[in-house]
């Protein structure tokens, strides 16, 4: 039996199409021709903000770490002159290898953990170690003794997971992508290690800059001098501390064998990376001249590629 | 508490234990300073299964390492009957968890009776044993804690987990696909897997002709049908009892109204209900078994068509014999640190599926690690020491350079990020330089190079090469320590 198609029956079918059509137009309208949002851009924070900070270097032999470091902070103007009370500090040093600390391919996890410790005791609020490594970064975790030591000393030692875009200016890297823990501390120390590199002939506080990338950082490998002084003009760190407890004079920045590295006891603390690759590309051995970075990095203002300028001592703990 | 109940408390016990020792089988969870040992016996359910023990005996004449554990299966099976089916084997606790979802209001004794196609599974059992002889082992395709292990490894763990272990597989999909397919058979009939296809069940069955713990009837028996109600194995203990089928679940005992079933020792001997494989399906199984394989080996196996282009994990046995052990559990897959170790399908052949292959542009070789070879149950990946893997070296394969597209070659850029990542000491990537005219402007650049006599073909180089979709310098097989066919230094 069919049903007569009554005006009730009529509304009803009526309305429900009108609804029906009104939502999919909607819908389609309101999607339609939409682009996505641009990523939204961020920049670094000034790291040497309401601090006086001016180009000084000091060179210390010795190995007992505690000591070379609280030394080598009385002797650049005291600790208190780098942060303050109740600041974030992140020390970014070089973790990037798989491998053991006598390889020195990692900065020195016990010169780590000294400089956490001392942060932490003049009344730091937290130190955060942080490095995008190389290699797997759990193996590396674990293996260049960083976590174990840095975990000990109270530090928190990670490893960033997320990236966000930054805007570096340069000329060879305009944005590119960090790890976004660089961006969220108020300090940050540069803690790089002496090594021959085959490509940018050394590798040491301003190549160390390389770790904070994240994304296809090895493109980079294409304009290396440039990208590194991009790198250290945008980041201006607050201190760099050089460890050249072991520099590593062959095979790096891998090494592998005990026979690549050579110990010379060394530690610098300086406000002028450049000078620090300066003094870093003299103990190697290399002529200041054959390092483009240094160069480059003069032109732009970044320092000095005459570290006995601003040398105020050299302290030999040993003797 | 009746033993039904307990069985339940060993079967959740079990099912949790193989998970957690799955979970416990990613190095980054150990409190160990070093990655050089495994501190948990992450591969205690693929070494305790006796068909692992006796194909791996059948291919290759030795019984490895801790597979002497399934003996212990073994002498279990020939006391209690099929105890490992119904109690301890994490699969059947999967299936009877489903089989008991998918068949909640359905009325179950029909499903339970015991049907003409519980025989196949003897049938699979015979094909995989005589291959085993032949010098194939094929066991791991189906073999139940193998296939769980590997299926729940690569696929499921990687989606559940994905936060914590951050590995994913190539083709992990299908193993997730095949898994869950397995499981929905059990809308046919439960536990259609261990009835009809389960191999360990098939030799387990076969071991459990006369156990001293049985299913006894006395007499009195009114034929009501109500022990199939819950029956796992679908054995029939009212009739002739199938005594091979029954998996020990006990679900018989408390509902028979008349009370004459019980689990004790001795009792009876049933001739009754005994494995019948015709004599013409068993010598027609027999010819196939005997014809397959030898149909798969005339072009898989023979050395001429082996596919030199897949890269074992270090320390693999020469091919022919890796295949012989592989049982493809996926447990050097899952421990892998770096990712590094994948099931293959496509790069090998048909014998090979599933064995694991190291694909560098997903992940490297780690120069100090050797925890593959620590958990392979059966050797095909041979234990070695990370010092051993330095010094000697072992080596996986070479890295070859493509001019063709290699930066400094073909576009005058300078890179050799190859060589900034090579992990050997002296470094395998070595430079040249040289002078080149780029469009009138001269510059100096470092050409990259391999050394074959420090090169293991590890990987990373393929791994870290900015040219990203085809790696200007990749690891081809050619060099590899395992194969002297392949060699290529003198």
């Amino acid at each position: 039996m069919k049903k007569s198609f009554d005006r009730r029956e009529f509304l009803k079918r009526f309305f429900k199409i009108g609804f029906a059509s009104a939502f999919s137009s909607a819908l389609f309208l309101y999607f339609h021709n939409k682009e996505k949002k641009d990523e939204k851009i961020f920049s670094f924070p000034d790291f040497r903000k309401n601090l006086k900070i001016n180009p000084e270097m000091v060179i210390l032999k010795g190995k007992d770490l505690k000591k070379i470091v609280e030394t080598g902070f009385k002797s650049i103007g005291g600790i208190e002159k780098y942060f303050k009370k109740g600041e974030t500090i992140l020390l970014k040093p070089n973790m990037a290898w798989d491998r053991a600390p006598e390889q020195g391919a990692n900065t020195n996890p016990y010169l780590i953990s000294e400089v956490a410790k001392i942060f932490l005791k003049n009344g730091a609020k937290k130190v955060i170690i942080a490095d995008v490594p190389c290699n797997e970064k759990n193996k590396v975790l674990e293996r260049s003794g960083i976590l174990r030591e840095g975990r000990a000393s109270g530090a928190e030692v990670l490893v960033p997971e997320n990236s966000i875009l930054v805007n570096f200016g340069g000329k060879t890297i305009s944005k590119f992508e960090v790890g976004d823990i660089f961006l969220k501390a108020d300090r940050i120390i540069n803690m790089p290690v002496v090594k021959v590199h085959s490509l940018a002939g050394i590798t040491c506080a301003m190549k160390n800059w390389y770790g904070i990338l994240m994304g296809r950082r090895n493109r980079l490998h294409q304009d290396i001098y440039q990208s590194v002084v991009d790198l250290t003009g945008a980041v201006k760190s607050t201190l760099c501390i050089i460890d050249a407890t072991r520099i590593m004079v062959s095979n790096g920045p891998t090494g592998g064998s005990l026979s690549d590295v050579v110990e010379k006891n060394l530690i610098v603390f300086t406000t002028d990376e450049v000078a620090g690759d300066t003094w870093a590309t003299e103990i190697l051995g290399k002529s200041t001249s054959s390092n483009v970075a240094i160069s480059l990095a003069k032109a732009k203002g970044l320092g000095t590629d005459n570290y006995k300028e601003i040398l105020k001592e050299t302290i030999d703990l040993e003797s | 508490m009746n033993l039904k109940t307990i069985r339940l408390i060993y079967q959740i016990f079990f099912f949790f234990s193989f998970f957690i020792l799955i979970i416990l089988a990613t190095p980054f969870v150990w409190k160990e300073e070093d990655f050089s040992q495994v501190p948990y016996p992450t591969n205690f359910f693929l070494e305790i299964s006796p068909l692992h023990s006796i194909s791996t005996l059948l291919s290759t004449g030795i019984v490895y390492k801790n597979l002497i554990l399934s003996l212990f299966v073994i002498i279990l099976t020939l006391i209690f009957g099929r105890v490992f089916c119904g109690w301890i084997c994490p699969f059947g606790t999967l299936h009877q968890f489903f089989s008991w979802i998918f068949h909640l209001k359905k009325e179950s004794i029909k499903q339970n009776t015991y049907k003409k196609s519980y025989k196949i599974k003897y049938f699979i059992l015979i094909f995989f044993l005589i291959s085993a002889f032949l010098g194939l082992n094929l066991e791991g395709f189906l073999e139940p804690l193998s296939l769980m292990y590997r299926s729940i490894s690569t696929s499921f763990l990687s989606i559940l987990l994905s936060n914590f272990i951050k590995a994913d597989y190539s083709h992990g999909w299908f193993l997730g696909i095949f898994f869950i397919f397995l499981i929905f058979l059990n809308f046919i009939f439960p536990r259609f897997w261990c009835r009809v296809l389960c191999p360990l069940g098939a030799l387990l069955g076969l071991l459990s002709f006369s156990p001293l713990f049985k299913i006894n009837k006395k007499e009195g028996c009114t034929s009501c049908n109500k022990c199939l109600k819950n029956c796992q194995g679908g054995d029939e203990p009212h009739k002739e009892h199938y005594q091979r089928e029954c998996i020990v679940c006990l679900n018989c005992i408390s509902p028979c109204p008349e009370k004459v079933l019980s689990y004790s020792f001795l009792g009876k001997i049933t001739e009754k209900g005994k494995l019948d494989l015709s004599r013409r399906s068993l010598i027609f199984t027999i010819f196939g078994s005997l014809l397959i394989p030898s149909l798969i080996k005339s072009s898989a196996g023979r050395k001429k068509f082996l596919n030199y282009n897949m890269i074992r994990p270090p320390g693999a046995l020469e091919e022919s014999e890796f295949l012989k052990r592989c049982i493809k559990c996926g447990s050097c897959m899952k421990i892998c640190p770096t990712n590094a170790l994948h099931p293959a399908f496509s790069e090998t052949t048909f014998e090979g599926i599933w064995t694991p292959v190291l694909i560098p542009k997903i992940g490297y070789c780690a120069q100090n690690c050797n925890l593959c070879s620590l958990v392979c149950p059966t050797g095909a990946i041979v234990p070695f020491t990370i010092e051993e893997k330095i010094a000697k070296p072992i080596r996986i394969g070479s890295a070859v350079i493509d001019p063709s597209r290699c930066l400094p070659y073909a576009y005058g850029t300078p890179c050799i990020v190859c060589e900034e990542m090579c992990p050997t000491s002296p470094k395998s990537i070595y430079f040249e330089e040289k002078e080149i005219d780029v469009r009138g402007e001269k510059k100096s650049i470092k050409l990259p190079k391999v050394d074959l006599k420090y090169c293991n073909g590890c990987g990373i180089c393929e791994n870290k090469c900015p040219i990203q979709s085809h790696p200007a310098i990749y690891v081809i097989s050619a060099g590899e320590t395992r194969q002297k066919e392949n060699k290529i230094l003198l």
